[in-house]
């Protein structure tokens, strides 16, 4: 347990994240078919949705993980900042296009799921709009990231961006809720429970797991390839230089 | 002090002379505004309805526009190191520079902006609301602005990428400043908008100022 720390030696993190990952890889295939059953054959039918509202069990997990991701990136991007650490600010860069990712598939499930019940692909409704623009600060963190030749200075700078981007975030969610809303309200995370029914809960909640073990997994594939390429590049720097 | 003011009265003089930023920022902020009606119609009904909204994003296009050289030119020509060497601490020196940004583009955006208003037929009521809230918003756009262009400042043609690392950033002052507007329209006195454009600024005045002097300690190693 003491050891954790020693994780942030980025070649004793790739042997340990190369010994996880097909357990977390397992798990997370075992969940995904596990879920996927539940949300298409044992899952009732909504009695006004009909078998529409069985895009929720996709949508619902991305919008979680597109959050998560997010977070993952900001706390990364702190750790970075903080204890200097490089594989702190590859997690951050390795996180980033999979959040991206998510949102994406959260945007494009939540307009094929609102053709049906709103009848509009998209409207200019709070959530949405956050979401969309949650994306876009996913982009700027990407661009930036690539836009800056020098490794370090990239690294730092993006840190910097994330972190502003999270202290943003509630304002900006904030700011758009301003403008009611469609979209219902939050209907798992509450206060007095969750409000939604179980025959719909646990298949979302198996999604959701299965969601953020597909998260953790294809993380630590991009993290390895970022370390691999760091150790090149300073290789390479090594020997131009003897 | 007075090397804050100093800063400031350089930036603003830079920005104010021949080639500076504050006549491309104002001509770019009347010309975007012109353009809604032709591309839109000249219903007064319509450019009524949308004015606040219109005058909103022009002001964030033109600031984002006169941003991307905030540090930029500081840094080519080595200025950039000689403020970093100046007896204040960078956050300070990074304030100075908002606060010249602020006056030399968003101040004379806010002079301009009634005259926009006449444009797109704003009524009497809005003129007070529009002028209180391009003066509690703009100059949050400076300082969050100031975030971006420390960002990008050793980026070779940055400016877009300002524009979208920045733009999403500053939404709550497009959603507060257009809603103070339009409450001032209806009449309401005292709505929240105000109250919050005053809360982003009061949270962007001591944050941005760190994290751009965080981003410029990057460039000065």
């Amino acid at each position: 347990m003491a050891n954790w720390h020693r994780l942030a030696n980025p070649t004793l993190f790739l042997e340990w994240s190369r010994r996880v990952r097909p357990w977390t890889g397992v798990a997370t295939a075992a969940l995904l078919a596990t879920g996927v059953y539940l949300s298409l054959f044992v899952a009732p039918r909504d009695y006004q949705q009909g078998d529409a509202v069985r895009i929720m069990f996709v949508h619902v997990p991305s919008a979680w993980m597109a959050l998560f991701a997010y977070a993952v990136m900001a706390v990364a991007s702190a750790a970075g900042l903080i204890w200097k650490s490089p594989l702190a600010h590859l997690t951050a860069k390795a996180a980033a296009p999979i959040g991206a990712s998510f949102t994406l598939l959260a945007l494009a499930t939540g307009a094929l799921w609102g053709q049906p019940m709103w009848g509009t692909w998209w409207v200019w409704d709070a959530r949405l709009t956050s979401v969309l623009i949650l994306f876009f600060l996913y982009l700027g963190y990407i661009a930036l990231w690539q836009a800056i030749d020098d490794h370090a200075r990239a690294a730092k700078s993006a840190a910097i961006l994330a972190l502003v981007g999270v202290v943003n975030i509630p304002i900006i969610k904030f700011s758009v809720d301003w403008w009611n809303t469609l979209h219902q309200p939050a209907s798992v995370l509450r206060m007095d429970g969750p409000s939604i029914h179980s025959s719909l809960l646990t298949p979302l909640l198996v999604m959701g797991a299965a969601f953020a073990g597909y998260f953790v997994v294809v993380l630590s594939i991009r993290l390895e390839r970022e370390v691999l390429a760091r150790q090149v590049r300073t290789l390479r720097r090594v020997q131009s230089r003897g | 002090m007075t090397v804050f003011l100093r800063i400031v009265v350089r930036d603003v003089r830079l920005a104010f002379g021949q080639g500076g930023a504050t006549v491309l920022a104002v001509v770019f902020f009347l010309l975007t505004v012109t353009l809604f009606p032709l591309g839109i119609g000249p219903e007064t009904g319509v450019l009524r309805r949308i004015a606040p909204g219109v005058i909103w994003v022009a002001a964030l296009l033109a600031a984002m526009l006169s941003l991307d050289r905030l540090f930029q030119a500081d840094l080519e020509d080595g200025s950039l190191d000689q403020l970093a060497l100046v007896p204040l601490p960078l956050e300070l020196v990074a304030a100075a520079k908002c606060l010249a940004h602020w006056i030399s583009t968003g101040l004379p955006m806010l002079a301009v902006s009634p005259l926009l208003g006449v444009l797109l037929g704003l009524n009497g009521e809005a003129y007070g609301g529009l002028l209180l809230a391009m003066a509690a918003g703009t100059p949050s756009l400076s300082l969050m602005g100031g975030i971006g262009a420390a960002l990008t400042v050793s980026v070779r043609r940055g400016g877009v990428l300002l524009s979208l690392l920045v733009l999403p950033l500053c939404v709550p002052v497009l959603v507060f400043g257009t809603g103070a507007v339009d409450s001032a329209i209806a009449g309401l006195e005292g709505g929240a908008h105000l109250p919050a454009l005053a809360a982003i600024l009061a949270a962007a005045l001591p944050l941005a100022p760190w994290a751009i002097a965080g981003a410029l300690r990057l460039n000065l190693e």
